[in-house]
């Protein structure tokens, strides 16, 4: 009904990666940010992008299938 | 207590921020009460399968099956590859011909068009007055876990939350909560997915798990498997930790509890009836089964792993004392120590586990059992996982698919009770015959009252929790018979509008008077049961609720038969569309073989008994 709905989830998860990936990058190794010994929150974070640009890409595919 | 850096703040403003756009996005495609109730029937099968499952995704699950997870361990599967999986394969193949085929817009309504009016009537007012109350439970459950966690306000957490329902709901409708409930489904699963992942490797994966279960396992007086396999024990009620034996397992709750709900439940059924075809609305249920088989492994793994993951590798000073009650919090700041003390035993694999111990609400020190051991509080088993081992940021997300598991198990409920109150009950004994933009405005109405109401019990549980145990309890026996009601209607032409009324009544009766007269070993009598003298008693409380729901059934099953062959049937004709073998066969519309609802079901019940024996 009107809306894709992989375009905004694609575009929630996209930005929450991002979001995810910098801070994770920013606060690597600093005290208390990675409590396991995994930079968590920068793998999660590329994770969730890769996954928001591939729904993103997936409503644009569709988008530009010709109609039938 | 956990603070919060600004990164899991922004995380969060930003889910909600996406969860009011998409209302506002699609409050412009809303023009009939069948666009609000139904989403116009146009949504893809993939859209409508994860939304049936993320419906069902409420507090209970999130919450309660971590928790089953540390009561029970891997048994707590039964849940799903006994008590889901069959029901739900059920439903798409067979009855949702009759459900999407009928044009009916609600469960009850089938009922309508099946039996008479009384029948529905009493569906559609225990339904109703059933989804308000669990949205109010479920936002109750919510500001106390926030306020327990974060130092939240109670009346801030449940205000905010309900709000953020109701304003996507009133816009959007059915579709605006479909497409939250996609949404939510997709943060659950990349919420938890890390934290299962952290988790088993503090304890060395499934073998270490294993390891270090059977010590718990031998500690509380089972065998060493008994928390890493679902079935090895299921032979005997007493071998087990869930207290139940493979028969009123299976039966209870595989068949009677099960089939109840998902087949009848209109919270679910009404994710498959907003599906833009026959084909898709028979799909949306197997779809849904195919996530909702692995579960398992995101909502019960981390209860078993707060049972054992070590307390100390990681921040566990951050998980201090929760501010609510002041009396409360000196004990759970010393959770992990009290854990510890309780669980250990010299010599065995070294275990810990994070779980906090259950608080007296008077005295504020842990409860013991009869055997003088700390109880746990198994409810807080999931969520001092997140806080354990999420760092800030990671911490923001999976603190936001709770909430987004809160959510979206309350806006399941709003939607339906928005349907049932305005077609089955406004429309049908108040107000007949009006345009449709009435019943729309209705609609919009509905959901804000539906909201109030829920906020409203939430206030009532918080005060009076004897009361909404009683309610729960209520529900549950309403419930008990329902399948047979539906199996009877769709299958047996014969059945009659009367024989579904006195079997549904009598069922519901069936299920109190078996209720009243058994009690689980080591409860009260009360609102455990018993209250109409202990006639016998159970092993565990899920097995007194297995064989009351068998009660319930078997009595339904029973009474609905006899009182239809004592009465007269409708005719054939009027029966098309609505019975078995008076119904054409549907047609599938997809190309591959795979996408047909026959093929997809067996693929679907294959998977699910690979899982059970790899498991077994």
């Amino acid at each position: 009904m009107g809306i894709d709905l992989r375009m905004p989830l694609g575009a929630l998860f996209g930005v929450l990666g991002l979001l995810l990936t910098l801070y994770g990058a920013a606060t690597r190794g600093q005290p208390g940010t990675e409590p396991t010994g995994v930079p968590i929150d920068l793998i999660w974070g590329v994770v969730l992008f890769a996954f928001g640009l591939w729904m993103l890409l997936l409503a644009r595919r569709a988008r530009q299938a010709p109609k039938v | 207590m956990t603070t919060l850096h600004w990164i899991d703040y922004a995380i969060m403003v930003l889910y909600f921020a996406f969860v009011l756009g998409i209302g506002a996005m699609l409050r412009r495609y809303v023009h009939t009460s069948e666009d609000f109730f139904l989403s116009g029937r146009s949504i893809p099968a993939w859209v409508t399968g994860l939304a049936f499952i993320s419906a069902n995704l409420g507090a209970q699950e999130v919450i309660g099956m971590g928790a089953s997870g540390a009561k029970y361990g891997i048994a707590t599967s039964h849940f799903y590859w006994v008590g889901a999986i069959p029901a739900m394969v059920f439903v798409g193949l067979f009855m949702m011909p009759f459900y999407y085929g009928s044009r009916a817009r609600s469960v009850p309504e089938y009922l309508k068009l099946r039996f008479d009016e009384k029948t529905r009537g009493v569906n559609a007012v225990s339904f109703a007055v059933m989804t308000v109350f669990s949205s109010g439970i479920s936002l109750y459950a919510m500001g106390k876990l926030l306020n327990l966690l974060l130092g939240w306000s109670f009346d801030a957490s449940i205000l905010v939350a309900g709000g953020i329902v109701l304003g996507y709901i009133f816009l959007g409708g059915l579709t605006s909560a479909i497409y939250n409930e996609v949404l939510q489904f997709f943060l659950i699963v990349f919420g938890f997915a890390p934290l299962v992942f952290l988790g088993l490797r503090d304890v060395g994966g499934w073998a270490g798990l294993s390891a270090r279960l059977a010590g718990v396992a031998t500690d509380n007086g089972f065998a060493a498997g008994a928390y890493t396999r679902s079935w090895a024990f299921m032979g005997h009620a007493s071998a087990n930790p869930v207290g139940v034996e493979w028969f009123g397992l299976v039966m209870g709750l595989g068949f009677v509890l099960s089939f109840g709900y998902w087949c009848t439940d209109f919270l679910v059924v009404q994710r498959a009836m907003a599906a833009n075809s026959m084909t898709a609305a028979r799909r949306t249920p197997l779809i849904a089964a195919l996530p909702k088989m692995l579960f398992p492994f995101l909502v019960i793994l981390p209860g078993m792993l707060a049972l054992v993951v070590s307390s100390t590798a990681v921040r566990s000073t951050s998980v201090a004392a929760p501010t609510p009650a002041a009396a409360a919090a000196p004990a759970v700041a010393s959770a992990a120590a009290t854990t510890t003390v309780a669980l250990s035993d010299p010599g065995a694999e070294p275990r810990e586990g994070i779980v906090p111990p259950k608080l007296d609400p008077r005295t504020g020190e842990p409860l013991r059992d009869a055997r003088g051991r700390v109880v746990l509080d198994y409810d807080l088993a999931t969520p001092m996982m997140l806080v354990h081992f999420f760092p800030a940021g990671l911490l923001g997300l999976g603190l936001t698919a709770l909430l987004a598991s809160f959510m979206s198990g309350m806006a399941g409920n709003v939607t339906a009770f928005n349907t049932v109150w305005t077609y089955d009950l406004y429309q049908s004994y108040i107000r007949r015959g009006a345009p449709d933009s009435h019943y729309l405005a209705m609609g919009r109405f509905a959901t804000v009252f539906g909201v109030a109401v829920s906020i409203a019990a939430a206030y009532v549980a918080a005060s009076f929790n004897n009361i909404m145990d009683f309610l729960q309890l209520v529900f549950a026996f309403v419930n008990a018979p329902l399948f047979a009601t539906f199996a009877l209607g769709m299958f047996w032409p014969r059945a009659t509008g009367h024989g579904a009324f006195s079997g549904l009544v009598s069922g519901i009766l069936a299920a109190a008077v078996h209720h009243g007269i058994s009690l689980p070993a080591g409860a009260h009598v009360g609102v455990k049961g018993g209250y109409l003298g202990v006639v016998t008693t159970y092993p565990s409380e899920l097995a007194q609720t297995f064989w009351t729901a068998i009660a319930a059934w078997v009595t339904c099953f029973v009474v609905t038969i006899v009182v239809s062959l004592l009465t007269r049937p409708r005719p054939a004709e009027q029966l098309h569309g609505l019975v078995y073998g008076l119904t054409p066969q549907p047609t599938d519309d997809v190309k591959r073989w795979y996408e047909r609802p026959g093929p997809l079901a067996l693929i679907v019940l294959t998977l699910t008994v690979a899982l059970n024996l790899i498991f077994f």
